[in-house]
């Protein structure tokens, strides 16, 4: 061990409270030396944080072939000949989607994969457009966890997905979606403005889609005057509730109409229509309330889609909403109960004093003496202990193993059980059902590598002087290899940020 | 360290240290071997069971007032028919059964199960979240998330009694808000890998005993319930994944997985279970669609409970909630908003079946809660006290104080268990 038990202790808080854990050899003195520079330094370029993968669709193109696919069913359909099957083979020939080179993450094992949440699909068929889009990101995303040394900015990435969630599980246009919105309004302002992103995530189709939004007309507008159809709030509440001000942000139930009447006519083309390229943001004036609109104490001229536009930017920098984020971030990345008050107050004066810049805000993070004390309270939630599995073994090839272990830890991709996203306390990661998960997934993870680790060295590696004689010691008396590794999974080190 | 490990690091069988664990109420040694503890005979020995429907069941079309005269023209399109293949089931001639609901209609009729109509907790706000925090809590507003009422309440049963040994239940990979707290909570859900190995799991607990205690309370009391799910059948297909919790299979499996456990009779007495979906903004549908299919699946369940609960059924009482309601009219995507109140079931052998509680405020537009959801005229606080004293036999001064702090101007509801 080269390190102190101090300089360890320094470099695990930095590698499990705000990143994705060590890399084998990622304990370094360096990263001891100075563990807020080296995650500061996380913070500098945006561009790391982009994915770049010729498997993804932009989501215009997403859309564009779900609806073609849904097009070519109904055709099919209506033809009374089931060619579907062949259809999507061709269609999958011509993406270069063949099927996956078995193996997956080195070793090959048994792990098969889940069926996906939804639909139901004989196993010889190939899957539909949208579930093959779906697997592409979600492999896509799992690699992403491989590239940086500490993974600050990768855990900022996920902290905004969740905050921003959508669900698959409502609908086709969702599931060929979701990876893009996080790619296309989420990583380009992570380390941007958090107005920017704000409106980016707010027009775009996804959650448009999963918001209801698409399905809010004004009921004085054109259409809601000619037809059976009215406002729906869905969207306007869930900004104001849990994308900025939070619940006890000081709003009221005619701020939310307010703000549902201000976005409706946002929507995204569908497939036929003339208004633009199908599954691109548009502002469709013949849905929109007509009229000033006063949410908030201010009164918006309505001045088509800037109108929304602007609301949008004036609650992004309201101060009730830097306070949400501040709070949110801080219990999300140090501690669920009585998070340090002084670092929520200092976070949200930063968010303020620099008009909502996030880079800013996270380097304010991890350089306050707040964010350094205590032990590491929480558990890595499903997704974060997959990553660290990843970055010491290698980025899964096949779909089933990213998917079944976090649908089985009850953290389906991409598919929260409602917009608020996924809970990140310990009380609910660490649940009896939970861990007991934990532990059968260790196993079978371990089967998987088999006796690629020696699980004592590994240890070593990922945890330096921070390992403790107890793990050390339960990992040696393993019966094998294989026992050793699901020990190593489960000991508190690697659960625990 | 242990001093159970020989020096070759073998470890000698049957000698692991539980150390640690035994703060958790449950042993490793009672995982292990599995105790079968005989109840005393002829004492009472009470089941509660609590189903969460998460994002606010729409009362007025799973309990519609269809001789409300406002009813036809507020719910359009989605009204429920009074007669042909799709009709309502009839209740008491005022209110209906959405007729997905066929086994509470018929414990309706024969006295087991019971409606409780225009209820809502004290939130008047409409966060789901919120709702559901308050709901789950016990409080009378949002923001404390530390523990549940169904915990407390297992906390305040006098010590030894057979309700609170064996601490609570709840169904998922997370333990939900109402059983959160310092009384002992097992989970269960079904399960898709392969079981970690007894000896894995004794090594791992036994790390936890030295390293971590929080981890090994949590973890053996997932391995306790995993062991008597299998001693109560629920393995091999039973215990595979059927669905979500939104999905009418994976509601069925849910229920059969409380159910057993709540069966056995070493098992839990107090168990929770959540029900997702019910968050119908679009396309809700009437007598079939959207709902229907989530009532039906609900209903599923009933049929569930009553089936695998039978040799305990006289002792049992299940109380089905939401966190609020849906606005009365329908909007314009033949959805329904958020609202206030709505309408709870009860069923079970306990159960004073039969009856419809309820003070209906009635549906015109000047007896709407602020003039657009169903005035809510029963406390469900009230109803839960209610149930929490005839039936688990707290007393009245801990439900004020402790289970529903800030609750003492309303008092529990009589007559809802016999």
């Amino acid at each position: 061990m080269a390190l102190s038990q101090e300089e360890a202790r320094r470099a695990l808080l930095a590698l499990h409270r705000f990143g994705l854990g060590a890399k084998p050899g990622g304990m370094t003195a360096d990263l001891a030396k100075d563990p807020r520079g080296a995650l500061r330094r996380e913070t500098w370029d945006p561009l790391k944080l982009f994915v770049e993968d010729d498997s993804l669709f932009t989501t215009q193109v997403a859309l564009s072939k779900h609806f073609d696919e849904a097009k070519a069913e109904r055709v099919a359909r209506e033809s009374n000949r089931d060619d579907r099957r062949e259809m999507q083979a061709a269609r999958a020939r011509s993406m270069g989607e063949g099927n996956p080179a078995p193996g997956g993450m080195a070793g090959g094992m048994e792990m098969s994969a889940a069926p996906p949440p939804k639909p139901a699909q004989a196993p010889q068929q190939q899957p539909q457009i949208e579930q093959i889009i779906y697997r592409n990101e979600a492999l896509a995303r799992i690699r992403k966890a491989e590239e940086p040394a500490i993974g600050f900015g990768e855990r900022l990435v996920l902290f905004w997905s969740n905050h921003f969630c959508v669900s698959v599980a409502k609908g086709q246009i969702s599931r060929a979606t979701a990876g893009a919105l996080e790619r296309e309004a989420i990583r380009p302002h992570v380390l941007g403005k958090f107005a920017d992103m704000l409106l980016a995530v707010e027009k775009h189709p996804a959650m448009l889609f999963y918001l209801d939004n698409r399905q809010s007309v004004g009921p004085n507008s054109r259409a809601g005057k000619n037809r059976n159809v009215g406002l729906n709030e869905n969207l306007g509440r869930e900004i104001l509730e849990l994308h900025t001000l939070g619940v006890d942000g000081g709003y009221t139930q005619a701020d939310v109409t307010a703000l549902a009447k201000i976005i409706t006519g946002w929507t995204f083309v569908g497939a036929g229509e003339k208004l633009g390229p199908a599954g691109t943001f548009v502002f469709t004036a013949n849905r929109h309330e007509p009229g000033d609109q006063t949410m908030l104490g201010k009164t918006y001229r309505d001045t088509g889609v800037e109108q929304g536009e602007l609301a949008l930017r004036d609650v992004a920098r309201h101060p009730a909403t830097a306070t949400h984020v501040a709070r949110k971030l801080v219990r999300h990345f140090i501690a669920d109960d009585a998070p340090p008050q002084v670092l929520v107050a200092h976070l949200a004066k930063i968010f303020r004093d620099t008009d909502g810049d996030l880079a800013e805000v996270s380097r304010a993070l991890v350089s306050h003496d707040e964010a350094w004390k205590g032990e590491l309270s929480k558990v890595r939630t499903p997704y974060e202990w997959l990553a660290s599995v990843v970055r010491f073994s290698g980025a899964p090839k096949e779909f089933g193993q990213v998917i079944q272990p976090l649908n089985l830890m009850g953290a389906p991709l991409w598919a929260v059980p409602g917009p608020n996203g996924f809970p990140d306390t310990f009380a609910h990661w660490a649940s009896p059902e939970s861990l007991r998960t934990r532990l059968d997934l260790s196993a079978n993870i371990a089967r998987r590598l088999g006796d690629r680790f020696n699980p004592s060295d590994l240890a070593e590696q990922l945890f330096d002087a921070a390992l403790s004689v107890d793990t050390a010691q339960a990992i040696r008396r393993a019966e094998s290899k294989q026992q050793g590794m699901a020990i190593l999974l489960m000991s508190p080190e690697f659960q625990r940020r | 360290m242990s001093d159970h490990i020989t020096p070759d690091g073998c470890r000698e069988a049957g000698l692991i240290t539980r150390r640690g664990l035994l703060g958790a109420g449950v042993s490793f040694y009672a995982w292990a071997h599995l105790n079968r503890v005989a109840s005393a005979a002829g004492a009472r020995d009470p089941r509660l069971l609590v189903v969460i429907l998460r994002g606010a069941l729409d009362g007025l079309s799973a309990v519609p007032p269809i001789s409300d005269p406002a009813y036809a023209d507020l719910r359009g399109e989605i009204a429920l028919p009074t007669e042909g293949a799709f009709a309502a089931l009839p209740l008491d001639g005022f209110f209906a059964l959405h007729p997905a609901m066929k086994n509470f209609a018929r414990l309706y009729k024969d006295k087991k199960a019971s409606v409780l109509h225009a209820a809502a907790t004290p939130y008047r706000e409409r966060s789901h979240f919120d709702g559901q925090d308050l709901l789950e809590s016990g409080y009378d507003r949002p923001g404390r998330v530390d523990s549940g009422w169904l915990n407390r309440a297992l906390q305040a049963m006098p010590a030894g009694q057979r309700v609170n040994s064996k601490g609570g239940l709840g169904i998922g990979p997370a333990t939900p808000l109402i059983l959160r707290g310092t009384a002992p909570v097992m989970g269960w859900a079904p399960q898709g890998v392969p079981n970690a190995s007894d000896d894995l799991a004794a090594r791992v607990l036994d790390l936890y005993t030295h390293r971590d205690p929080a981890l090994g309370t949590a973890l053996l009391a997932g391995l306790d319930t995993d062991k008597m799910a299998k001693a109560q059948g629920m393995s091999g297909d039973m215990a595979k994944p059927q669905g979500g919790s939104a999905d009418p299979k994976g509601m069925a499996q849910a229920a059969q997985g409380a159910a057993r456990l709540l069966a056995a009779s070493d098992g839990p007495r107090v168990a929770a279970l959540s029900f997702d979906g019910w968050d119908t903004h679009a396309n809700q549908g009437g007598a079939t669609g959207r709902l229907a299919s989530l009532l039906g699946g609900l209903d599923g369940a009933f049929g569930v409970f009553e089936e695998v609960l039978k040799p305990v059924w006289n002792e049992t009482a299940v109380i089905v909630v939401t966190e609020f309601g849906r606005t009365a009219r329908i909007n314009g995507t033949v959805g329904s908003d958020h609202g206030t109140g709505t309408v709870a079931f009860m069923l079970g052998g306990a159960v004073a079946g039969g009856k419809i509680f309820a003070d209906w405020p009635g549906l015109a537009a000047n007896q709407l809660h602020e003039g657009r959801d169903l005035k809510p005229t029963i406390d469900l606080r009230v109803v839960l006290k209610g149930l929490l004293q005839d039936h688990l036999g707290i007393p009245a001064s801990v439900l004020a104080e402790k289970i529903f702090p800030g609750s003492n101007q309303v008092s529990a509801m009589k007559g809802l268990v016999v």
